[in-house]
């Protein structure tokens, strides 16, 4: 009977150890690339194609300063962190407001704006770029900020919109009532009690979009020609195309994009769960 | 106007007020490009004349036979049925691991989400790097470890590079898939494990009539959206190959782009946008039809 148990038990255990043992596996291929990014960033022009070195002996920090003053990446660091910020908080209040209407007030053709705003979830436009960018043009917005910035406002829209109102629709209409009769109009409820009762949601909108900013590149490439007024993923490309074998400053550059990234990620990696769940749900 | 009707007209329009941003950027960024695109498709355009020639259909019917165009949808193709094969049933593995209950899942969790944070042009610049035939970190680990003889232009060798782009694109998606699976993983009741294991179920007839059945919409809408997501690839390519050596990795994004800014034809770029987006209309829709499907099962 003991030898059964013991059988089992050295069982389990090897279980155990294989599934650890593919998991840090992974984790290391998760991880290596981005250690691989910040030694390279740390060594000079002669020494990263010889030193293979995950710690390099003298790690050349000067390179963070050159890649920030001379390379432009200061410029682009601060044009990602006015995007993103202007581009999210943007979203965050239309996106709030547009679906405490759909979910709480009466008006004709309601259902219909709501179908039609979050229609582009569902259908995927592959082509909409070409477009954009000639718009854009006529407009005179090609190479501005806020053409660049009304165009990811409303990249945003259709998934906020619709998981606000998803969780607005949840939230029970007893209090609205009491503030109702206590005088207070629209837009006082709005503010005032279902906007902050929706910070859950809020979390998980804030966190996509600032990912999906922060990241972007192709709408980036189509409208800026302007050094001054690009974002990092622009700015990367940049300077790749134009000192092809500079690798530790573009590494360095890469370092720069990259940690804002993961500070903001494992701050609300909770939030990230649920948005990946609701957002892939949605269909 | 009777003072009631007077009230209530405004109840609308203050109402109206909480809807008309959302509405007027969505009607001038998405719905007039929509139209947008439709016109410019059946012209002949370079971007700048003022005087667009109408063609009618000749844009869509270059395009069907535009050899290079289907290659782009091919080598997009190559890298979703490698991503559906491999990085999903990497991401099943790694969930069906972790819903184990075994310490530092949350740890792994975390970790494995990284790189699906990270933007394509980062994830790609980083590989490119990693990839270089005389620098790079892959030839010279494969010569530290005795095993100099499969070094490779990764990236510039035309047989290699689409391939080398599909293990980025993976290396980049898989950490997404496994959330999903997990987060279907965990909303099986334990007590189906239990009961599966007092029958004297084996761990892999536990996975094919417990777990398979359960997990079946999860697989779909994992597929579907793998597929959806891969055929769009663009950023990964741009930051590796650009498309090259030769049509290697052209994707049907980057064929688009060069259309569009390489020989300035914006009406041929609008139908290949079009042709493209009917491609992965028809996929979104045979999801929503197999999960309603589903659902009334």
């Amino acid at each position: 009977m003991s030898k059964i148990l013991l059988k089992a038990r050295f069982e389990k255990v090897k279980v155990i150890l294989v599934s650890h043992l593919i998991c840090i596996l992974v984790t290391i291929a998760c991880i290596f690339p981005l250690v691989w990014m910040v030694s390279s960033s740390l060594k000079t022009q002669e020494t990263v194609f010889k030193d293979f070195s995950l710690i390099p002996k003298s790690p050349h920090f000067k390179n963070y300063l050159i890649a920030i003053k001379e390379a432009n990446f200061g410029i682009y660091f601060l044009n990602s962190v006015f995007y993103t910020a202007t581009v999210v908080l943007a979203i965050i209040f239309l996106s709030s407001m547009a679906a405490y209407a759909f979910s709480r007030l009466r008006f004709p053709l309601r259902s219909v704006f709501y179908i039609m705003l979050i229609s582009t979830m569902m259908i995927p436009i592959p082509g909409i770029f070409i477009a954009l960018y000639v718009l854009l043009n006529k407009l005179h917005l090609i190479n501005t900020r806020i053409g660049y910035i009304l165009c990811q406002i409303n990249a945003g829209l259709p998934l906020s919109i619709f998981l606000f109102k998803t969780f607005m629709d949840k939230i029970p209409k007893e209090l609205e009532e009491a503030a109702k009769v206590d005088g207070c109009n629209k837009f006082q409820i709005y503010w005032k009690i279902v906007f902050p009762l929706s910070r859950p949601t809020l979390g998980v909108i804030a966190i996509f979009n600032t990912l999906a900013v922060w990241n972007e590149y192709l709408l980036a490439m189509l409208v800026f020609s302007d050094k001054s007024l690009m974002p990092l993923q622009r700015g990367l490309m940049v300077f790749y195309g134009s000192h092809l074998t500079q690798y530790p400053l573009l590494m360095a550059g890469l370092t720069i994009t990259t940690i804002p990234v993961l500070i903001v990620y494992f701050f609300m990696h909770r939030y990230i769960v649920s948005g990946i769940i609701a957002g892939a749900l949605k269909g | 106007m009777s003072e009631e009707k007077v009230s209530k007209l405004k109840d609308y329009l203050t109402s109206y007020l909480f809807i008309i941003p959302a509405v007027l950027l969505f009607s001038v960024f998405s719905i007039y490009p929509i139209f947008k695109i439709l016109q410019l498709s059946l012209l002949k355009w370079d971007g700048i004349s003022l005087y667009p020639k109408f063609v009618g259909l000749k844009n869509f019917i270059e395009v069907i036979k535009d050899k290079i165009w289907w290659k782009s949808f091919l080598n997009a193709g190559i890298i979703t049925l490698l991503a559906l094969t491999v990085q999903n049933a990497l991401a099943l593995v790694l969930a069906i691991i972790v819903d184990k209950d075994i310490r530092a899942g949350e740890i792994y969790r975390v970790i494995f989400y990284i790189p699906p944070v990270l933007s394509g042009i980062v994830v790609g610049l980083i590989w490119n790097w990693i990839y270089n035939y005389d620098y790079g970190f892959l030839n010279h680990f494969l010569e530290v470890i005795g095993l100099g003889g499969l070094k490779r232009a990764w990236l510039s060798d035309p047989k290699l590079a689409l391939f080398s782009v599909a293990v980025v694109h993976m290396w980049k998606g898989f950490g997404w898939g496994f959330i999903i699976f997990l987060a279907g993983l965990q909303t099986i009741p334990r007590n189906l494990y239990e009961a599966a294991q007092i029958d004297g179920a084996t761990p892999w007839k536990t996975f094919l009539h417990v777990v398979v059945p359960m997990m079946r919409p999860v697989f779909f809408l994992v597929s579907i959206l793998t597929i959806l997501g891969t055929m769009q690839i663009y950023d990964i390519i741009v930051a590796t190959t650009g498309g090259g050596p030769g049509y290697a990795t052209e994707v049907p994004i980057t064929r688009i782009l060069s259309s569009m800014l390489g020989s300035s034809r914006f009406g041929y770029a609008c139908a290949e946008g079009l042709i493209f987006g009917v491609v992965l209309l028809a996929v979104s829709l045979i999801q929503l039809r197999i999960s309603a499907m589903m659902r009334n099962e």
